[in-house]
Parts: structure tokens; sequence; C-alpha cells
């Protein structure tokens, strides 16, 4: 009849940071690095770890990386944090607690990856999820230039340069442009029947519009301020005009639900969760 | 049998006793919204203050056997940026929205209610009791009987919106607060706050939490918080709202036994989703009718018949 205590599951771990050795750092870019951590958290693309250095902050990163022993997360020194972490030793210690939040849904015979920045670190882990099951990949990767581009010789290696298509603000590598100008190109040409986005706010809104209106199924990983980061409580994370967490009920959301999402590309909240506009940026956080 | 499961804080009425306590998800108009999408009979936004807060760096969350200890750190966007959040909340949440207040000194309390009153909310929540930012604005009003009554006082006068006092559960004497902000003036009690503790990471022998100490919610502040509610039951006669570890429908019954009229919930969305206001209201509702009651009133304050 009656819920009781007992039939809450308590068999888990406790929400607490674990503390574990970096095994290895691999430069990627300009400013841009795959930090290793001996976790043995297992991960699906998509989902994220929190990583706490004590005395100084705890953050989100989306997982590059995981295979039982290690997990790889892509660290672009931008903040105090972030710096110190890119600044860290094989050795040195972090706190590091999850997986959490939603992951893609692979499905169809032909699917596009769409990056921008460091965001295709989690696609280029489910990429390869995609080949493992037959899946055809394309993958569009953008940068703002030539040396902030990530994982293209991984890339390559996975699904060969003929299906890769780089895209700089700057012209310096690839076309001249915008991922999702490649991306409406691409539709144009072939029957793609899921799109995959990862990156800056204003270029995964672009992407999934054009996604919507080309009647192809997608999916964005979303990004904002996590404090308590997975856990579900604080409400720093839930979007307007809906409400949900991005934490918890994301980041990986539908084209449909991102389409939901008026503040998506437009603001976000900051610390204190104050609103404030979004750059015009669009093809890096 | 049919039991109504709707309840009433002073005019106010809930379709159901489940309130979001401040402090969890409501930091938007939006989220207010999503959370009463999931069955909540009011929601109490996160308190906010004169000016702009960031609140504390992360950690602001960590598990312990028995509960979560918080210190956020009152981060809010400050009262001119978060009437419009309010607002929202209002005009889309069907269901009644409470502010939460909170303020450094009893002046920017004063100051906070008064702009928040333009609103015109059914009643505001006035958090006496944060026991996480005592570096900065000082110790909680709710540890004190003349401090939580000044607070109250300038709060009534600014405003003639009922007022909900929050008090604080590690006092000497919970009696003598809640005496004091009834004599103030207050409206209604909401008990109680989170109590201070501290959980230290052993291997890196540094507090997991980034401002050290935090806040105790979830099942280890319950018996806490149902023996405050029985004891402001016995010395008040003004409702009283219960919070602290409510996570089930027999949870709730409990604290309407002590002598609340309804109770926020917070922790337990980590526990059991974001539809646990739906969840806890349901099986309220079927304790009800397994137990004979056919409302809520009947239960209030049972434990002292």
């Amino acid at each position: 009849m009656f819920l009781t205590r007992k039939m809450i599951k308590m068999e888990r771990p406790l929400e607490r940071p674990q503390i574990v050795e970096i095994s290895k750092s691999i430069d990627e870019a300009e400013g841009i690095k795959t930090v290793f951590l001996k976790s043995d958290i297992k991960a699906r693309p998509g989902q994220f770890v929190m990583v706490w250095i004590p005395r100084l902050d705890e953050k989100p990163f989306a997982i590059s990386y995981s295979n039982g022993v290690e997990i790889g997360i892509t660290v672009a020194a931008v903040g105090p944090f972030s710096n110190k972490l890119y600044a860290m030793n094989p050795g040195e210690r972090v706190g590091v607690r999850g997986p959490y939040g939603t992951t893609y849904h692979l499905e169809g015979k032909k699917i596009v990856m769409v990056g921008g920045g460091y965001g295709a670190a989690s696609l280029t882990m489910l990429a390869e999820e995609a080949l493992q099951q037959g899946i055809k990949v394309k993958f569009i990767l953008g940068a703002r230039s030539k040396n902030r581009l990530v994982y293209v010789e991984r890339i390559k290696k996975l699904i060969g340069s003929d299906n890769l298509t780089v895209t700089t603000d700057d012209g310096s590598m690839g076309i001249k442009g915008y991922v999702t100008d490649a991306l409406q190109q691409l539709l144009k040409k072939e029957k793609i029947d899921k799109i995959f986005v990862c990156g800056p706010d204003k270029m995964m809104k672009a992407a999934a519009e054009i996604g919507l209106a080309a009647g192809v199924k997608g999916e964005i990983s979303g990004e904002r301020w996590f404090k308590c980061g997975g856990m579900g409580l604080c409400g720093h994370c839930c979007v307007d005009p809906i409400g949900i967490r991005l934490c918890v009920e994301g980041p990986v959301i539908d084209f449909e639900t991102a389409a939901k999402i008026t503040e998506l590309g437009e603001y976000h909240r900051v610390k204190s969760s104050r609103k404030e506009k979004i750059g015009v940026h669009q093809t890096e956080v | 049998m049919t039991a109504d499961i709707s309840t009433k804080i002073l005019n106010v009425k809930l379709a159901n006793p489940t309130i979001l306590a401040s402090g969890i998800i409501g930091v938007s108009g939006a989220a207010c919204c999503y959370a009463a999408k999931n069955g909540a009979g009011a929601v109490i936004p996160k308190s906010i203050g004169p000016k702009e807060r960031e609140g504390h760096n992360n950690p602001i969350l960590v598990e312990f056997k028995g509960g979560f200890l918080n210190a956020v750190g009152l981060p809010n966007a400050g009262i001119d940026n978060s009437l419009g959040e309010i607002e929202f909340a209002m005009k889309n949440a069907g269901v009644p929205v409470i502010p939460s207040i909170f303020g450094g000194t009893k002046e920017e309390f004063g100051m906070v209610a008064e702009k928040m009153a333009t609103l015109k909310p059914q009643m505001i929540e006035v958090n006496l009791s944060c026991p996480n930012t005592a570096s900065d604005l000082g110790e909680a009003f709710a540890l004190s009987e003349t401090a939580a009554a000044e607070v109250i006082r300038i709060v009534k006068d600014k405003t003639k919106i009922p007022v909900i006092a929050k008090l604080a559960p590690n006092v000497p004497s919970i009696k003598k607060i809640a005496k004091a902000v009834e004599e103030a003036g207050a409206d209604a009690i909401s008990a109680v706050n989170t109590m201070p503790g501290m959980v230290i990471d052993v291997k890196t022998a540094k507090p997991v939490l980034h401002n050290k100490q935090g806040g105790v919610s979830g099942h280890a502040i319950k018996p806490v918080a149902v023996n405050c509610i029985y004891d402001i039951y016995e010395t008040v006669k003004i409702p009283i709202i219960g919070i602290g570890g409510v996570t089930t429908g027999e949870d709730a019954v409990e604290m309407i036994m002590a002598g609340a009229v309804a109770v926020e919930i917070g922790t337990a969305i980590y526990y059991r989703g974001i539809d646990v206001f739906r969840k806890v209201s349901d099986e309220i509702k079927l304790f009800m009718e397994e137990n004979g009651y056919s409302s809520i009133k009947l239960m209030v304050g049972k434990a002292h018949k």
C-alpha cells in the first residue's frame, strides 16, 4: 500500500566526489586538452561528470572517452577552474562524480554529427558507437580557426576524410563558414536519418531549426550553469519557459524540445541567476 | 470513502498539502511552474534579497547516509531583477506562489518585502534562517527572539500581505522564537530550515562543500522537524507549515499530525523525482482513505489529542 523507506532504493553510492588520479593528458588544440582520469565511471555519449578541485570549485565536463578503467574529458582552458585543471600533471588528484544526464539515441542508417569547437568531444565518442552498430557516419566539424579544431585525426581515422567536412570562420582550414552552412548543403544532397549537434548555443539552435525545417530528426546537447550538477535539486539549469532541468532531463534533448526552449541561443543565467544575453559568436563556446 | 486532500493556509486554498520548498528548483518562474506541473499544491521560489548575489562556489551539495548537506549561499538576481520571474510564476503556475525574501539587515528585509508586495502575492515567506551565509550576512535572525521579531515587525509594517516566518531548528527553545514572531505579527510559521553540518573528504582532508559548512536536509532532519512543529503547535495559534525530510505520504501525515496544515518538499525531489509532489499527494489520500480521515483538517495536530 504505502511507500516506506525500505522501498526507496538506497543501494547506490553516495552523491559525493571520488578522489582519483590524473593518468595522462593529451594536447588536442590550442588551449584544449583531453585529461584522462583513473575512474571506473561508465558513461554514455552525451553524459557528463562533475570534477572537483578542493577549495577551488566543481564543474561539469562532457565525457569524450570511457572504457571502465579510465575516462577522458575535454578541457578548454577558459576560466580559473579549467586553467587549473589544464595545468595539472599526471599523478595529481581530483574529485569526480557521475555520470549524469541523458544520452544520445542512435537510429537510422546514415547520421551526421555537427560539432562546434570542443563540442565535438561527446560526438566523437558517439560516432564510434554508431560505427560499431553499422550506421554510416558523416561529420561536420567547425571552429573559429585551424588551431582551435579538435579530434580531426581521430575522426578521420574513424570515418575517413571523405566523410568529414571541416569549416572554420576564418577559412584557415576546410570551408570558410559555419557548420550550419555545411549541414544545409549536406541535407540537400543526401538522405540523412538523424542529426546530432553539440557546440555553442546559437549554433545548436540554428542546427535544430535546419533539421526541423527539413523534417530530419535530431538531438542537441545543451549547456547551462550547473551548481548541484546532476542531482536536479538546485534549479540553476532550468530553462525558459518549460522549466526542465538540463542536468537531469538533459543535457541531450531532441530538436522538438530544443525548439520549445525560447532562451536557447538568446540568453543564459549567470552564477547569481541573472539573465545574460548570449554573444553573437556562432562557432565556439 | 473519498478523502479530500485540499488544505488551507490562512485564507489561501491549496488543492493538496505539498509545497515546493524555497531554495530547491525555484530559481526562475519557469522552474516554479515545472514543480507546479508535477503536482505541487503551491510553490515557494528561491529566496530573493536586496541585491544580486552569486552564492558560493561548487560543490554546493553533498550527500551523507541519511540526507544531504547544502550551502548554495542565497544566489539571486536581486529584487529588482527578480520581480519578472515571480510574476511569470504567478501568471503561469496555476497554484499559489509564495515569494521568499531575505536580507542582511532588518531594513533590507523591509525594503525587499515592500517591493515584493507590489506584485500582490497571497503570502510572503520570510527566510529568517539560512544557515550558510554567516560569513557575510551574519548570524541567522531566527537564532534570536529579538532579531526574529524585529524583522517580522518591519516586514509587517511595510506590507499588508500575510507573512510566514521561516524558523531554524538549532535553537535552545523554538517555543520562545515562535511566540516572539507571533507576537510581532507573523501570520504563519514555516518550520524548519536546515541546520548546520559538515562533511569532510578524508582522502584530501578537505570539507567537501566550498562553504565548508552546510545545512542538513532530507531524512536526518525529519524527527528534528516533527519535534519542532509539535512544540510550536503547543505554543502559538497561527498555522504551521512543516518542512524537513518529507519524502513519502506517511512523512507528510506525520508532520500534519504534529500540527502542520501543509508541508514543504525539497530534497525528496532527488530521491523520488520531480513528480514527488504528485506521489506524496496520492499517498496521503490513500492513507486517509485506509485510515478513515475524510479531510486534512481532521489530522492536523492529531498527535496532541
